[in-house]
């Protein structure tokens, strides 16, 4: 294989292509910042070079750390070993260069979870004033399979191998210069790689801000250092709220369907979240298809709103934005609009047909909030147990309103691969028959999508309960397994990304959430495209209440598509932490999560000669150089003139 | 590969042409002229050499590597041949500027001779013709990586200045001699040069084979120098006077 890239390059006169093999595709891991630490990794500013290893077993593992000839090694660590034990002996190591880790499921064990045991614990509700006893996971454990990785500070560059083609050639070169033959160590020239991630963050969220402003005020060329995380909040309701009019809605009381919108892993953009994400999305996506057209025709008293939560992976970003904008007036409603709410947790791994709703049962104390979850749940009283975490934690946080959590978990995540690279497809058994195509793929009825449909059906009835509805229009409400279409969302990543979307367009995920919606709620219209990117122009329209969407429609026979005009009452609303609206980046009550800038992230291998040949060239040079001054010197003696 | 090759390469590849400048030719502003001068007259022929080159490249199938390698050796050995006529015209101009410089000194006679100006004129050919071959090289040489990860030989960079070393040599002893050939109008030298210089460009056609290319192209320095010692009126009795001058000087001194 690399014989054949050499024969391409024949005519290439460029030294460098004879030396380096540049690897296209590079995932690494990225320093984040918050108001006390920094996590993730560095590498050094012109990168970090190492002899290539192969961390295959315990022998390797002595090797790379203790008896290996030619420190600092890149460790090329295979799946089994990339677990808390290894990374901290590699983070205490000074003869570790920086790590490549191949991501496969051949020897992955059999739960890898590299976030904290107790997610968000200082961000919930649950403190030394509210509920001490189940602060800090004293009560429920939800994640005891974590690791905390994601939360370690490297200071070596950690890679992430997932392309099969780029592991090889690694391996390849590996095997032809630096395997150890006979238990002797192998001989120069050896093969070796340079990983350059180098981040411009240090410190804490704090520092980076206090650096950045520094910049903007005084430098010609500012240079920012970190972003914070933002993007989007998605939300829609069953009847059109005024967007113009902020702060206390008359008349309106609301029951909130949330979920979260967001993933992570300990890599960046990474973040296929299956069971931690995708489950939850889609059931509401199913539930608000089952039940939007019966809140239409037969319209219950109160308003069912529906919100997606970015960024709740990172100390509830998109739900304290939310909250925060409600106490201030910021937002179409405010808490005293807000009747109950019901959040889908994890459901996606029901052993069996249960399902678990949690309850707060600190705030169920208040007698009439304990009337209002019971019958909610419907008589099922879970006394003891906190609420795992959840973007309604947020909410009570700022007043106490009753409300559920559905998960498929009770004590503890049924979530193996929480928040990890493995949480996909196949943790959420999500296959599909051999032979289908996509398109098949995406109306294929799995078991996953017929459970999640059975949820999402129960969700709706549920919601149009509480709502007020009546119960004789409740076999109406059912979801279609159809519908369910996961497919499309077990290839996205679901990280949330950065601030310079806030101006621009929002992650696609987002985006993709938000015509979802407009879709299933919207009405299409026949307006032109002008009439649809400024509805105010006409009487019959009102942007107040809708958005207008100009969607370019399904491809027809001949290729050719139809675009329209969709009015829907789906927004977008801005999930940036309050700490920075405040600027108080140091703040404890809100996330204060910011992701590093750097320049280059990019990564190659060539082979390394021994320190003797490096030497024995200046040596050379030495010789010829006395040779040289005595002959010159005597030119004049030598020829004629 | 680190700074010990990249300055080790550069020595090993200017170190003794740059000596020559320094003890040689800078403290003189008419050799330094000439010196420049040569440098740019080879600078000329590589630039339309390449160009031919680089047009045939351009207008030829760039998948077949047969012909493709086919057309680096057509455009060497018309690199070569193009050198050599620079050469000659760079002798010509040299010439006609002798009489010139005759004029303006203010002894009777030139301020430089002949053979003075055919080794600066050959060392200056010599210089940019290894700078030429060797910066690219070297640039490279200053990253972690070596050669070798396609097969290449790990002994790129050393050979690379090893041979850039034995160019600039070849091209001094070349001048001196073609110079002298010139003069008296003995064209079979002419004729020799250049086919040592076709025969010397052809052997680095035989790279990586570093045994077939540089142990020959060095006999082929060392045999060129004897021949340029003796063609500008050196002898074995000059050589024999210098070691008993430094004799005589340590003696006495």
């Amino acid at each position: 294989m690399l014989k054949g890239l050499m024969f391409l390059c024949v005519l290439c006169s460029s030294v460098e292509q004879k030396i380096y093999v540049v690897l296209n595709e590079t995932v690494p891991c990225v320093r984040l910042l918050n108001a006390t630490h920094q996590i993730g990794c560095q590498s050094s500013i012109s990168g970090d070079t190492g002899v290539l290893h192969v961390l295959e077993t315990e022998s390797d593992l002595d090797w790379i750390l203790s008896s290996g000839p030619h420190p600092p090694y890149m460790v090329i660590m295979e799946t089994a070993f990339f677990n808390r034990s290894v990374m901290m002996r590699m983070k205490n190591s000074s003869r570790v260069a920086g790590v490549a880790v191949i991501i496969s499921k051949t020897g992955l064990a059999d739960n890898f979870s590299p976030h904290t045991t107790c997610p968000n614990q200082n961000t919930g509700v649950y403190s030394e004033s509210y509920g001490s006893d189940l602060a800090n996971c004293n009560g429920t454990v939800w994640n005891p399979l974590g690791n905390g990785l994601s939360y370690e500070d490297f200071s070596f560059p950690v890679f992430a191998l997932k392309d099969e083609n780029q592991t090889q050639v690694l391996r390849k070169c590996y095997e032809d210069h630096n395997q150890r033959v006979n238990g002797s160590a192998p001989q120069y020239p050896l093969c070796a790689m340079q990983l350059f991630s180098h981040m411009h963050a240090v410190t804490d969220t704090v520092t980076c801000m206090r650096r950045t402003d520094l910049q903007n005020r005084f430098s010609i060329n500012p240079e920012v250092l970190c972003d914070p995380l933002s993007d989007f909040n998605v939300w829609t309701s069953t009847r059109p709220l005024n967007n113009s009019a902020k702060g206390h809605a008359a008349d309106e009381s609301v029951v909130i369907a949330a979920t979260r919108l967001d993933g992570r892993s300990f890599f960046w953009e990474q973040a296929p979240a299956a069971e931690g994400t995708v489950s939850g999305i889609v059931t509401l996506l199913a539930t608000i298809q089952a039940l939007y057209p019966v809140t239409q025709e037969a319209p219950p008293p109160r308003n069912i709103f529906f919100s997606f939560f970015q960024g709740e992976a990172f100390d509830y970003i998109g739900s304290s934005k939310m909250v925060y904008d409600m106490e201030k007036n910021d937002f179409v409603i405010d808490m005293n609009n807000v009747h109950s709410m019901l959040e889908i947790g994890q459901v996606g791994l029901r052993s069996g047909r249960s399902l678990w709703m949690h309850s707060d049962p600190v705030s169920r104390q208040n007698k009439s909030v304990d009337t209002e979850v019971s019958e909610e749940e419907g008589k099922l009283s879970l006394f003891s147990h906190p609420l795992p975490p959840s973007s309604f934690q947020r909410f009570l946080r700022a007043r106490r309103i009753p409300g559920l959590v559905l998960a498929d978990h009770n004590t503890s995540f049924t979530n193996r691969y929480y928040e990890s690279m493995y949480d996909d497809a196949e943790n959420l058994n999500v296959t599909y028959p051999p032979g289908l195509t996509p398109d098949e793929q995406l109306v294929y009825e799995t078991d996953a999508a017929k459970s999640l449909a059975e949820v999402a059906t129960l969700v709706a009835r549920s919601l149009y309960l509480q709502a007020g509805g009546e119960e004789k229009n409740l076999n109406n409400i059912t979801a279609d397994p159809k519908i369910v279409n996961i497919s499309v969302f077990l290839t996205a990543s679901f990280y949330i990304g950065l601030g310079p979307r806030v101006h621009g367009p929002a992650h696609s995920v987002t985006r993709f959430v938000q015509y979802i919606l407009a879709n299933l709620t919207g009405t299409v219209t026949n307006l032109t495209e002008s009439q649809c990117q400024n509805p105010s122009e006409l009487s019959t329209e009102n942007k107040d209440l809708f958005s207008y969407f100009w969607v370019s429609g399904p491809a027809s026979v001949n290729g050719t598509r139809e675009p329209f005009c969709v009015r829907a009452s789906v927004r977008l609303s801005k999930a940036v932490s309050p700490a920075f609206e405040l600027l108080e980046y140091g703040s404890r009550n809100y996330s204060t999560w910011t992701e590093s800038r750097w320049k280059s992230i990019r990564a190659r291998i060539f082979l390394v000669a021994s320190r003797e040949l490096e030497v024995m060239q200046p040596a050379l040079v030495e010789l010829t150089e006395t040779k040289q001054k005595n002959i010159s010197a005597k030119t004049e003696i030598m020829f004629i003139k | 590969m680190t700074l010990a090759v990249f300055f080790g390469c550069a020595f090993i590849a200017f170190g003794p042409s740059f000596a020559l400048f320094v003890f040689t030719i800078a403290k003189d502003p008419l050799r330094v002229i000439i010196l420049i001068a040569g440098a740019f007259f080879w600078l000329l022929s590589l630039l339309l050499s390449s160009l031919v080159w680089f047009i045939a490249i351009k207008a030829s199938n760039s998948q077949d590597l047969t012909l493709q390698r086919g057309l680096l050796i057509f455009g060497v050995f018309f690199s070569v041949l193009l050198q050599e006529v620079f050469r000659f015209a760079y002798y010509r101009l040299l010439r006609k500027a002798t009489e010139g410089l005759a004029a303006i000194s203010d002894d009777d006679g030139s301020a430089i001779s002949v053979r003075q100006m055919a080794y600066v004129a050959g060392l200056g050919f010599g210089i940019m013709s290894g700078a030429f071959s060797m910066i690219n090289i070297l640039s490279d040489s200053l990253g972690p990586g070596t050669v070798g990860i396609f097969g290449d030989s790990q002994y790129y960079f050393i050979t690379a200045a090893l041979m850039t070393l034995a160019l600039t040599l070849l091209h001094t002893f070349w001048g001196v001699v073609f110079f002298e050939g010139c003069e008296k109008s003995r064209w079979w030298v002419i004729a020799a040069v250049v086919s040592l210089h076709l025969l010397v460009a052809g052997l680095s056609l035989l790279n990586p084979l570093y045994e077939g290319s540089l142990p020959p192209v060095y006999v082929i320095t060392l045999a060129t120098g004897v021949w340029a010692f003796f063609s500008s009126g050196g002898s074995l009795h000059s050589l024999s006077a210098l070691c008993t001058r430094r004799k005589a000087e340590g003696e006495s001194s």
